[in-house]
Protein backbone atom coordinates (compact mmCIF):
# COMPACT_ATOMS: atom_id res chain seq x y z
CA UNK A 1 0.00 0.00 0.00
CA UNK A 2 0.87 3.66 -0.90
CA UNK A 3 3.37 5.70 1.86
CA UNK A 4 1.13 8.00 3.28
CA UNK A 5 3.87 10.93 2.49
CA UNK A 6 4.22 11.50 -1.16
CA UNK A 7 5.96 14.67 -1.53
CA UNK A 8 3.36 16.67 -3.63
CA UNK A 9 4.63 16.81 -7.39
CA UNK A 10 5.53 13.14 -7.09
CA UNK A 11 2.24 11.81 -7.87
CA UNK A 12 2.19 10.32 -11.62
CA UNK A 13 -1.53 10.76 -11.70
CA UNK A 14 -2.11 14.22 -13.44
CA UNK A 15 -5.82 14.33 -12.51
CA UNK A 16 -5.74 15.15 -8.88
CA UNK A 17 -9.27 14.46 -8.21
CA UNK A 18 -12.11 13.17 -10.36
CA UNK A 19 -15.46 13.11 -9.24
CA UNK A 20 -18.14 11.76 -11.53
CA UNK A 21 -21.77 11.48 -11.69
CA UNK A 22 -21.97 11.66 -8.16
CA UNK A 23 -25.16 11.61 -6.89
CA UNK A 24 -26.61 11.72 -2.69
CA UNK A 25 -29.80 11.89 -1.54
CA UNK A 26 -30.50 12.21 2.52
CA UNK A 27 -34.44 10.91 2.81
CA UNK A 28 -36.07 12.63 -0.04
CA UNK A 29 -33.57 15.63 -0.05
CA UNK A 30 -31.68 15.58 -2.86
CA UNK A 31 -28.43 16.75 -1.86
CA UNK A 32 -26.04 16.35 -4.67
CA UNK A 33 -26.72 15.39 -8.21
CA UNK A 34 -25.18 13.72 -10.78
CA UNK A 35 -22.02 15.88 -9.71
CA UNK A 36 -19.04 15.88 -11.90
CA UNK A 37 -15.96 17.69 -11.90
CA UNK A 38 -11.92 17.22 -12.05
CA UNK A 39 -8.88 18.93 -10.46
CA UNK A 40 -5.74 18.84 -12.41
CA UNK A 41 -2.05 19.69 -10.24
CA UNK A 42 -1.63 22.92 -9.69
CA UNK A 43 -4.97 24.27 -10.08
CA UNK A 44 -6.33 26.82 -7.45
CA UNK A 45 -10.01 25.76 -8.28
CA UNK A 46 -13.25 27.47 -6.37
CA UNK A 47 -16.55 25.60 -5.79
CA UNK A 48 -19.03 28.49 -5.62
CA UNK A 49 -22.45 27.66 -4.22
CA UNK A 50 -25.08 29.26 -1.75
CA UNK A 51 -25.58 28.05 1.40
CA UNK A 52 -27.26 24.64 1.48
CA UNK A 53 -25.50 24.19 -2.17
CA UNK A 54 -24.51 20.63 -1.24
CA UNK A 55 -20.45 21.97 -0.92
CA UNK A 56 -20.32 20.39 2.70
CA UNK A 57 -21.99 17.45 1.30
CA UNK A 58 -19.30 17.23 -1.37
CA UNK A 59 -16.40 17.40 1.22
CA UNK A 60 -18.00 14.29 3.61
CA UNK A 61 -17.77 12.40 0.19
CA UNK A 62 -14.80 13.47 -1.25
CA UNK A 63 -13.01 13.09 2.35
CA UNK A 64 -14.81 9.30 2.77
CA UNK A 65 -16.68 10.46 6.23
CA UNK A 66 -19.81 8.50 4.21
CA UNK A 67 -20.18 6.63 1.23
CA UNK A 68 -21.44 8.28 -1.93
CA UNK A 69 -24.57 6.06 -3.53
CA UNK A 70 -23.76 6.74 -6.63
CA UNK A 71 -20.56 7.88 -9.12
CA UNK A 72 -17.47 7.90 -8.36
CA UNK A 73 -13.95 9.53 -6.73
CA UNK A 74 -10.76 9.18 -8.01
CA UNK A 75 -7.71 10.57 -6.10
CA UNK A 76 -4.80 10.64 -8.23
CA UNK A 77 -6.44 7.51 -9.67
CA UNK A 78 -6.99 6.06 -6.69
CA UNK A 79 -10.91 4.72 -5.99
CA UNK A 80 -11.55 6.11 -3.03
CA UNK A 81 -14.00 3.48 -2.12
CA UNK A 82 -11.59 0.45 -3.27
CA UNK A 83 -8.15 1.53 -2.16
CA UNK A 84 -9.69 4.70 0.85
CA UNK A 85 -5.72 4.49 2.33
CA UNK A 86 -3.76 5.11 -0.74
CA UNK A 87 -6.73 8.06 -1.62
CA UNK A 88 -7.28 9.43 1.95
CA UNK A 89 -3.00 9.71 1.95
CA UNK A 90 -2.90 12.16 -0.36
CA UNK A 91 -5.69 14.81 1.30
CA UNK A 92 -5.06 17.15 3.28
CA UNK A 93 -8.55 18.75 4.50
CA UNK A 94 -9.30 22.15 6.10
CA UNK A 95 -12.83 21.60 7.79
CA UNK A 96 -15.70 23.96 8.05
CA UNK A 97 -15.96 23.41 11.64
CA UNK A 98 -12.55 23.85 13.69
CA UNK A 99 -10.91 20.80 14.20
CA UNK A 100 -8.23 21.55 16.73
CA UNK A 101 -7.84 20.97 20.69
CA UNK A 102 -8.06 24.79 22.25
CA UNK A 103 -6.70 23.45 25.79
CA UNK A 104 -3.47 22.15 23.89
CA UNK A 105 -0.54 23.60 22.30
CA UNK A 106 -0.32 24.38 18.44
CA UNK A 107 2.61 21.75 18.60
CA UNK A 108 0.59 19.19 20.87
CA UNK A 109 -2.40 19.30 17.81
CA UNK A 110 -0.01 19.37 14.95
CA UNK A 111 1.80 16.37 16.82
CA UNK A 112 -1.54 14.58 17.47
CA UNK A 113 -2.45 14.94 13.64
CA UNK A 114 0.68 13.91 12.46
CA UNK A 115 0.42 10.33 14.43
CA UNK A 116 -2.99 10.12 12.37
CA UNK A 117 -0.82 9.53 9.32
CA UNK A 118 1.88 7.57 11.13
CA UNK A 119 4.56 9.99 10.59
CA UNK A 120 7.50 9.39 12.66
CA UNK A 121 8.57 11.28 15.17
CA UNK A 122 11.76 12.83 13.53
CA UNK A 123 9.80 13.40 10.33
CA UNK A 124 6.87 15.06 12.81
CA UNK A 125 9.04 17.51 14.07
CA UNK A 126 11.01 18.14 10.97
CA UNK A 127 7.32 18.90 9.23
CA UNK A 128 5.97 20.72 12.26
CA UNK A 129 8.83 23.33 12.01
CA UNK A 130 8.88 23.43 8.89
CA UNK A 131 5.07 24.45 8.36
CA UNK A 132 5.15 26.71 11.06
CA UNK A 133 8.04 28.75 9.49
CA UNK A 134 6.24 28.93 6.01
CA UNK A 135 2.57 29.81 7.66
CA UNK A 136 5.06 32.12 10.44
CA UNK A 137 3.44 31.00 13.20
CA UNK A 138 7.00 29.24 14.56
CA UNK A 139 6.77 31.71 17.52
CA UNK A 140 4.02 30.50 18.93
CA UNK A 141 4.48 26.75 18.96
CA UNK A 142 4.39 26.61 22.72
CA UNK A 143 1.24 29.16 23.06
CA UNK A 144 -2.41 27.35 23.85
CA UNK A 145 -4.25 27.05 20.95
CA UNK A 146 -6.89 29.53 22.83
CA UNK A 147 -4.33 32.33 23.14
CA UNK A 148 -4.23 32.61 18.99
CA UNK A 149 -6.39 34.90 17.32
CA UNK A 150 -9.42 33.23 14.75
CA UNK A 151 -6.94 33.76 11.75
CA UNK A 152 -3.68 32.03 13.31
CA UNK A 153 -6.13 29.15 14.58
CA UNK A 154 -7.65 28.94 10.59
CA UNK A 155 -3.14 29.27 9.76
CA UNK A 156 -2.45 26.11 12.26
CA UNK A 157 -5.22 24.23 10.18
CA UNK A 158 -3.95 24.36 7.19
CA UNK A 159 -0.36 23.81 8.54
CA UNK A 160 -2.22 20.54 10.20
CA UNK A 161 -3.46 19.56 6.72
CA UNK A 162 -0.33 19.79 5.16
CA UNK A 163 1.73 18.33 7.63
CA UNK A 164 1.70 14.82 5.96
CA UNK A 165 2.45 16.48 2.45
CA UNK A 166 -0.78 16.04 0.68
CA UNK A 167 -1.14 16.84 -3.11
CA UNK A 168 -4.89 17.53 -2.74
CA UNK A 169 -5.78 19.88 -0.27
CA UNK A 170 -9.80 20.33 0.36
CA UNK A 171 -10.67 23.77 2.54
CA UNK A 172 -14.26 23.88 2.96
CA UNK A 173 -15.41 27.54 3.72
CA UNK A 174 -11.74 28.46 5.49
CA UNK A 175 -12.98 32.01 5.53
CA UNK A 176 -15.80 31.47 7.40
CA UNK A 177 -15.64 33.98 10.85
CA UNK A 178 -12.77 35.67 9.46
CA UNK A 179 -12.41 39.41 8.91
CA UNK A 180 -11.59 41.00 5.54
CA UNK A 181 -7.41 41.24 6.51
CA UNK A 182 -7.27 37.89 7.57
CA UNK A 183 -9.38 36.45 4.90
CA UNK A 184 -7.61 38.07 1.89
CA UNK A 185 -4.01 36.74 3.98
CA UNK A 186 -5.32 33.02 4.31
CA UNK A 187 -6.50 33.56 0.54
CA UNK A 188 -3.01 34.80 -0.47
CA UNK A 189 -1.30 31.96 1.51
CA UNK A 190 -3.19 29.46 0.25
CA UNK A 191 -2.62 30.44 -3.71
CA UNK A 192 1.15 30.48 -3.19
CA UNK A 193 1.18 27.15 -1.57
CA UNK A 194 -0.95 25.78 -4.75
CA UNK A 195 1.67 27.54 -7.03
CA UNK A 196 5.32 26.56 -4.80
CA UNK A 197 4.16 22.98 -4.38
CA UNK A 198 1.82 22.29 -6.96
CA UNK A 199 -0.91 21.67 -4.87
CA UNK A 200 -4.12 20.78 -6.44
CA UNK A 201 -6.76 23.40 -4.46
CA UNK A 202 -10.38 22.96 -4.27
CA UNK A 203 -11.59 26.24 -2.73
CA UNK A 204 -15.41 26.11 -1.59
CA UNK A 205 -17.23 29.26 -0.63
CA UNK A 206 -20.01 31.75 -0.99
CA UNK A 207 -17.98 34.71 -1.62
CA UNK A 208 -17.69 35.55 -5.09
CA UNK A 209 -15.05 37.96 -3.80
CA UNK A 210 -13.02 35.17 -3.29
CA UNK A 211 -12.27 33.87 -6.79
CA UNK A 212 -9.37 35.26 -8.52
CA UNK A 213 -8.79 36.25 -12.06
CA UNK A 214 -8.00 33.67 -14.11
CA UNK A 215 -8.99 30.94 -11.73
CA UNK A 216 -11.10 27.72 -12.17
CA UNK A 217 -14.76 27.87 -10.83
CA UNK A 218 -17.64 25.26 -10.36
CA UNK A 219 -20.45 26.68 -9.92
CA UNK A 220 -23.04 24.19 -7.31
CA UNK A 221 -26.53 25.01 -7.43
CA UNK A 222 -29.26 23.11 -4.89
CA UNK A 223 -27.02 20.05 -5.51
CA UNK A 224 -26.03 20.15 -9.09
CA UNK A 225 -23.44 21.80 -11.13
CA UNK A 226 -24.43 24.53 -13.67
CA UNK A 227 -21.04 25.64 -15.19
CA UNK A 228 -17.31 24.90 -14.76
CA UNK A 229 -13.92 25.95 -15.87
CA UNK A 230 -12.07 29.26 -16.11
CA UNK A 231 -13.56 32.30 -14.78
CA UNK A 232 -13.77 34.35 -18.54
CA UNK A 233 -14.92 31.27 -20.30
CA UNK A 234 -17.90 30.72 -17.46
CA UNK A 235 -18.49 34.58 -17.60
CA UNK A 236 -18.34 34.55 -21.48
CA UNK A 237 -21.01 31.43 -21.37
CA UNK A 238 -23.50 33.17 -19.54
CA UNK A 239 -23.44 36.23 -21.61
CA UNK A 240 -22.41 38.06 -18.67
CA UNK A 241 -20.11 41.08 -18.08
CA UNK A 242 -18.47 39.64 -14.42
CA UNK A 243 -18.68 36.51 -12.78
CA UNK A 244 -21.05 37.86 -10.39
CA UNK A 245 -23.34 38.52 -12.93
CA UNK A 246 -22.88 35.30 -14.29
CA UNK A 247 -23.27 33.34 -11.00
CA UNK A 248 -26.84 35.11 -10.96
CA UNK A 249 -27.88 34.42 -14.76
CA UNK A 250 -26.69 31.02 -14.00
CA UNK A 251 -28.29 30.01 -11.04
CA UNK A 252 -31.27 32.05 -11.88
CA UNK A 253 -31.60 34.16 -8.64
CA UNK A 254 -32.63 37.80 -8.97
CA UNK A 255 -30.30 39.39 -5.90
CA UNK A 256 -26.55 39.42 -5.73
CA UNK A 257 -24.46 36.51 -3.78
CA UNK A 258 -23.67 37.68 -0.35
CA UNK A 259 -20.31 39.56 -0.31
CA UNK A 260 -19.30 41.48 2.59
CA UNK B 1 0.36 1.11 5.69
CA UNK B 2 2.82 -1.36 7.64
CA UNK B 3 2.65 -1.94 11.57
CA UNK B 4 4.65 0.93 13.02
CA UNK B 5 2.31 3.06 11.17
CA UNK B 6 -0.36 1.75 13.28
CA UNK B 7 1.67 1.99 16.46
CA UNK B 8 2.33 5.59 16.43
CA UNK B 9 -0.98 6.53 15.13
CA UNK B 10 -2.77 4.40 18.36
CA UNK B 11 0.41 5.82 20.23
CA UNK B 12 -0.78 9.51 18.87
CA UNK B 13 -4.13 8.67 19.94
CA UNK B 14 -3.63 7.52 23.46
CA UNK B 15 -1.04 9.94 24.23
CA UNK B 16 -3.72 13.01 22.93
CA UNK B 17 -6.18 11.12 25.45
CA UNK B 18 -3.83 11.92 28.42
CA UNK B 19 -2.94 15.13 27.07
CA UNK B 20 -6.51 15.91 27.76
CA UNK B 21 -7.36 14.23 30.68
CA UNK B 22 -4.33 16.29 32.61
CA UNK B 23 -5.81 19.84 31.05
CA UNK B 24 -9.36 18.27 32.42
CA UNK B 25 -8.74 18.49 35.77
CA UNK B 26 -12.44 19.32 36.75
CA UNK B 27 -13.43 15.69 35.08
CA UNK B 28 -11.11 14.29 36.74
CA UNK B 29 -12.53 15.80 40.05
CA UNK B 30 -16.11 14.80 39.22
CA UNK B 31 -15.33 11.66 38.40
CA UNK B 32 -13.22 11.12 41.61
CA UNK B 33 -16.81 13.18 43.75
CA UNK B 34 -18.99 11.07 42.44
CA UNK B 35 -18.26 7.37 44.04
CA UNK B 36 -16.75 9.33 46.81
CA UNK B 37 -19.92 10.71 47.60
CA UNK B 38 -21.60 7.51 47.52
CA UNK B 39 -19.36 5.83 49.63
CA UNK B 40 -19.07 8.33 52.42
CA UNK B 41 -22.57 9.46 52.33
CA UNK B 42 -24.53 6.98 50.87
CA UNK B 43 -22.23 3.72 52.36
CA UNK B 44 -22.22 5.27 55.95
CA UNK B 45 -26.05 6.09 56.36
CA UNK B 46 -27.19 2.20 54.56
CA UNK B 47 -24.58 0.52 56.52
CA UNK B 48 -26.97 -0.19 59.64
CA UNK B 49 -29.99 -0.48 57.80
CA UNK B 50 -28.55 -3.22 54.74
CA UNK B 51 -27.47 -6.43 55.90
CA UNK B 52 -25.97 -8.12 52.86
CA UNK B 53 -25.05 -11.61 54.34
CA UNK B 54 -21.82 -13.58 53.07
CA UNK B 55 -22.05 -13.24 49.50
CA UNK B 56 -19.17 -14.18 46.86
CA UNK B 57 -17.18 -13.76 46.69
CA UNK B 58 -16.61 -12.25 50.12
CA UNK B 59 -15.93 -14.91 52.82
CA UNK B 60 -17.41 -13.52 55.45
CA UNK B 61 -19.36 -10.89 56.68
CA UNK B 62 -18.47 -7.52 55.14
CA UNK B 63 -19.40 -4.12 55.91
CA UNK B 64 -21.62 -1.85 53.48
CA UNK B 65 -18.75 -0.06 52.30
CA UNK B 66 -16.85 -2.90 51.54
CA UNK B 67 -19.65 -4.54 48.91
CA UNK B 68 -20.23 -0.96 47.26
CA UNK B 69 -17.07 -0.30 45.69
CA UNK B 70 -16.54 -2.49 43.07
CA UNK B 71 -19.95 -1.01 41.85
CA UNK B 72 -18.99 2.15 42.42
CA UNK B 73 -15.36 1.24 40.25
CA UNK B 74 -17.76 0.15 37.41
CA UNK B 75 -19.65 3.61 37.69
CA UNK B 76 -16.46 5.17 37.10
CA UNK B 77 -16.05 3.84 33.60
CA UNK B 78 -19.82 3.91 32.95
CA UNK B 79 -19.37 7.62 32.92
CA UNK B 80 -16.26 7.69 31.47
CA UNK B 81 -17.60 5.84 28.72
CA UNK B 82 -20.46 8.08 28.68
CA UNK B 83 -18.02 10.89 28.79
CA UNK B 84 -16.11 9.37 25.77
CA UNK B 85 -18.82 9.36 23.54
CA UNK B 86 -19.88 12.93 24.62
CA UNK B 87 -16.96 14.37 23.81
CA UNK B 88 -17.09 12.26 20.24
CA UNK B 89 -20.40 13.53 19.74
CA UNK B 90 -19.20 17.04 20.34
CA UNK B 91 -15.71 15.85 18.33
CA UNK B 92 -18.30 15.44 15.28
CA UNK B 93 -20.15 18.40 15.47
CA UNK B 94 -16.74 20.46 15.43
CA UNK B 95 -13.93 19.11 13.14
CA UNK B 96 -11.74 17.05 15.01
CA UNK B 97 -13.90 14.08 14.47
CA UNK B 98 -13.56 14.47 10.97
CA UNK B 99 -10.29 14.50 10.90
CA UNK B 100 -10.04 11.64 12.69
CA UNK B 101 -11.69 9.72 10.16
CA UNK B 102 -9.64 11.34 7.25
CA UNK B 103 -6.69 9.68 8.44
CA UNK B 104 -5.60 6.74 5.93
CA UNK B 105 -5.64 4.19 8.35
CA UNK B 106 -8.50 2.54 8.68
CA UNK B 107 -11.68 3.58 10.43
CA UNK B 108 -12.15 0.46 13.15
CA UNK B 109 -8.23 1.13 14.08
CA UNK B 110 -8.72 4.48 14.70
CA UNK B 111 -12.36 3.50 16.74
CA UNK B 112 -10.37 0.82 18.72
CA UNK B 113 -7.41 3.47 19.62
CA UNK B 114 -10.15 6.02 20.67
CA UNK B 115 -12.41 2.88 22.93
CA UNK B 116 -8.87 2.03 24.49
CA UNK B 117 -7.75 5.51 25.17
CA UNK B 118 -11.16 5.93 26.97
CA UNK B 119 -10.32 2.97 29.11
CA UNK B 120 -6.90 3.71 30.05
CA UNK B 121 -8.31 7.11 31.49
CA UNK B 122 -10.77 5.37 33.46
CA UNK B 123 -8.23 2.73 34.83
CA UNK B 124 -6.57 5.78 36.19
CA UNK B 125 -9.69 7.38 37.49
CA UNK B 126 -10.56 4.15 39.43
CA UNK B 127 -7.09 3.62 41.23
CA UNK B 128 -7.61 6.70 42.12
CA UNK B 129 -10.56 6.37 43.89
CA UNK B 130 -9.34 2.98 45.02
CA UNK B 131 -6.42 4.61 47.19
CA UNK B 132 -9.07 6.86 48.90
CA UNK B 133 -11.21 4.25 49.14
CA UNK B 134 -8.47 2.69 51.87
CA UNK B 135 -8.90 5.09 53.78
CA UNK B 136 -12.36 4.26 54.59
CA UNK B 137 -11.15 0.54 55.26
CA UNK B 138 -11.86 -0.77 51.74
CA UNK B 139 -8.57 -3.21 51.76
CA UNK B 140 -9.01 -6.04 49.51
CA UNK B 141 -6.00 -8.26 49.34
CA UNK B 142 -2.69 -6.31 47.63
CA UNK B 143 -3.39 -9.08 44.62
CA UNK B 144 -6.07 -8.03 43.92
CA UNK B 145 -5.41 -4.37 43.39
CA UNK B 146 -3.06 -6.31 40.20
CA UNK B 147 -6.09 -9.04 39.07
CA UNK B 148 -8.53 -6.18 38.51
CA UNK B 149 -6.79 -4.58 36.05
CA UNK B 150 -7.35 -6.69 32.68
CA UNK B 151 -11.07 -6.96 34.41
CA UNK B 152 -11.41 -3.36 34.49
CA UNK B 153 -9.65 -3.12 31.10
CA UNK B 154 -12.48 -5.42 29.81
CA UNK B 155 -15.12 -3.89 31.34
CA UNK B 156 -13.84 -0.16 30.15
CA UNK B 157 -13.89 -1.42 26.69
CA UNK B 158 -17.62 -2.85 27.06
CA UNK B 159 -19.05 0.31 28.47
CA UNK B 160 -16.95 2.44 26.25
CA UNK B 161 -18.49 0.58 23.24
CA UNK B 162 -21.83 0.83 24.49
CA UNK B 163 -21.03 4.90 24.39
CA UNK B 164 -19.05 4.71 21.17
CA UNK B 165 -22.47 2.88 19.54
CA UNK B 166 -24.72 5.26 21.27
CA UNK B 167 -22.56 8.71 19.85
CA UNK B 168 -22.84 6.72 16.54
CA UNK B 169 -26.53 6.25 16.87
CA UNK B 170 -27.24 10.31 18.48
CA UNK B 171 -28.22 13.09 16.20
CA UNK B 172 -27.22 16.12 18.39
CA UNK B 173 -25.49 16.93 21.43
CA UNK B 174 -28.63 18.05 23.32
CA UNK B 175 -29.63 14.61 23.26
CA UNK B 176 -27.30 13.13 24.84
CA UNK B 177 -28.30 14.82 28.16
CA UNK B 178 -31.06 12.25 27.91
CA UNK B 179 -29.37 9.51 27.41
CA UNK B 180 -27.58 9.86 30.35
CA UNK B 181 -30.77 9.49 32.06
CA UNK B 182 -32.15 6.83 30.10
CA UNK B 183 -28.94 4.75 30.14
CA UNK B 184 -26.57 5.40 32.77
CA UNK B 185 -29.31 5.91 36.31
CA UNK B 186 -31.30 2.50 34.96
CA UNK B 187 -27.77 0.72 33.93
CA UNK B 188 -26.79 1.56 37.99
CA UNK B 189 -29.60 1.24 39.38
CA UNK B 190 -30.93 -2.13 38.09
CA UNK B 191 -27.33 -3.97 38.53
CA UNK B 192 -25.63 -5.23 41.52
CA UNK B 193 -23.98 -2.44 42.32
CA UNK B 194 -25.88 -1.30 45.59
CA UNK B 195 -27.22 -4.48 46.60
CA UNK B 196 -26.96 -8.30 46.06
CA UNK B 197 -29.09 -9.96 43.31
CA UNK B 198 -30.26 -12.33 45.97
CA UNK B 199 -31.56 -9.56 48.22
CA UNK B 200 -33.12 -7.57 45.26
CA UNK B 201 -34.90 -11.30 44.29
CA UNK B 202 -36.37 -11.00 47.87
CA UNK B 203 -38.53 -8.16 46.87
CA UNK B 204 -39.33 -8.11 43.59
CA UNK B 205 -38.57 -11.14 40.96
CA UNK B 206 -39.18 -9.04 37.93
CA UNK B 207 -36.86 -6.71 38.99
CA UNK B 208 -34.54 -9.50 40.02
CA UNK B 209 -34.04 -10.79 36.43
CA UNK B 210 -33.67 -7.34 34.59
CA UNK B 211 -30.28 -7.04 37.48
CA UNK B 212 -29.73 -10.35 35.92
CA UNK B 213 -29.97 -9.76 32.06
CA UNK B 214 -28.61 -6.01 32.85
CA UNK B 215 -24.76 -6.33 31.42
CA UNK B 216 -23.39 -3.55 34.15
CA UNK B 217 -23.76 -6.09 36.72
CA UNK B 218 -21.57 -8.52 35.14
CA UNK B 219 -19.18 -5.75 34.58
CA UNK B 220 -19.48 -5.08 38.58
CA UNK B 221 -19.55 -9.16 39.36
CA UNK B 222 -16.23 -9.17 37.13
CA UNK B 223 -14.64 -6.49 38.94
CA UNK B 224 -15.71 -7.60 42.17
CA UNK B 225 -14.50 -10.90 42.09
CA UNK B 226 -11.11 -9.80 40.92
CA UNK B 227 -10.77 -7.47 43.31
CA UNK B 228 -10.84 -10.33 45.76
CA UNK B 229 -8.52 -13.14 43.64
CA UNK B 230 -11.41 -14.92 41.94
CA UNK B 231 -12.91 -14.96 38.36
CA UNK B 232 -16.54 -14.90 37.70
CA UNK B 233 -16.74 -16.66 34.70
CA UNK B 234 -20.50 -15.83 33.87
CA UNK B 235 -19.97 -12.29 34.04
CA UNK B 236 -16.35 -12.71 32.26
CA UNK B 237 -18.62 -14.20 29.28
CA UNK B 238 -21.48 -11.61 29.19
CA UNK B 239 -18.95 -8.91 29.56
CA UNK B 240 -16.55 -10.00 26.99
CA UNK B 241 -20.10 -10.49 24.59
CA UNK B 242 -21.45 -7.67 25.18
CA UNK B 243 -18.19 -5.59 24.38
CA UNK B 244 -17.92 -6.94 21.24
CA UNK B 245 -21.61 -6.43 20.31
CA UNK B 246 -21.28 -3.27 21.26
CA UNK B 247 -18.29 -2.33 19.31
CA UNK B 248 -19.43 -4.46 16.04
CA UNK B 249 -22.30 -1.69 16.19
CA UNK B 250 -20.28 1.07 16.80
CA UNK B 251 -18.00 0.16 13.84
CA UNK B 252 -21.08 -0.33 12.02
CA UNK B 253 -22.07 3.05 13.14
CA UNK B 254 -19.34 5.00 11.57
CA UNK B 255 -18.93 2.93 8.28
CA UNK B 256 -18.93 5.41 5.76
CA UNK B 257 -21.62 3.00 3.34
CA UNK B 258 -23.88 1.42 5.66
CA UNK B 259 -23.91 3.32 9.20
CA UNK B 260 -25.91 5.86 10.93
CA UNK B 261 -23.04 8.42 9.94
CA UNK B 262 -24.39 7.81 6.45
CA UNK B 263 -28.16 8.57 7.14
CA UNK B 264 -27.99 12.54 8.56
CA UNK B 265 -27.22 15.23 7.04
CA UNK B 266 -24.29 17.17 8.31
CA UNK B 267 -24.09 19.97 6.32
Amino acid sequence: MAQPALKSGQDAHPIALEVAGLTHRFGSLHALDDVSLSLNQGDFTVLLGLNGAGKTTLYSLVTRLYSHQSGSIHIFGHDLYRSPSAALARIGVVFQQPSLDLDLSVEQNLRYHASLHGLAPRKTRERIDSELQRCGLAEQAGAKLRTLSGGQRRRVEIARALLHQPSLLLLDEPTVGLDIGSRQAMLHHVRELCRSENLAVLWATHLIDEIGAGEKVVILHKGRVLAAGPVNQVVAQAGAEDIRQAFNTITGIAEPAENP
Amino acid sequence: MTAIHYIRCFHGIIWREGLRFIHQRERFLSALVRPLVWLAIFAAGFRSVVNIGITAPYVTYIEYQVYIVPGLCAMIQLFNGMQSSLSMVYDRETGSMRSLLVSPLPRWFLLVSKLVAGVVVSIIQVYAFLLIAWFWDVDPPWGGYVAILPALFLSGLALGALGMFLSSAIRQLENFAGVMNFVIFPMFFTSSALYPLWKISESSEVLYWVCLFNPFTHAVELIRFALYLDVNMLSLGVVATTGLLFLGLAIYGYDPGRGLIARRRNS
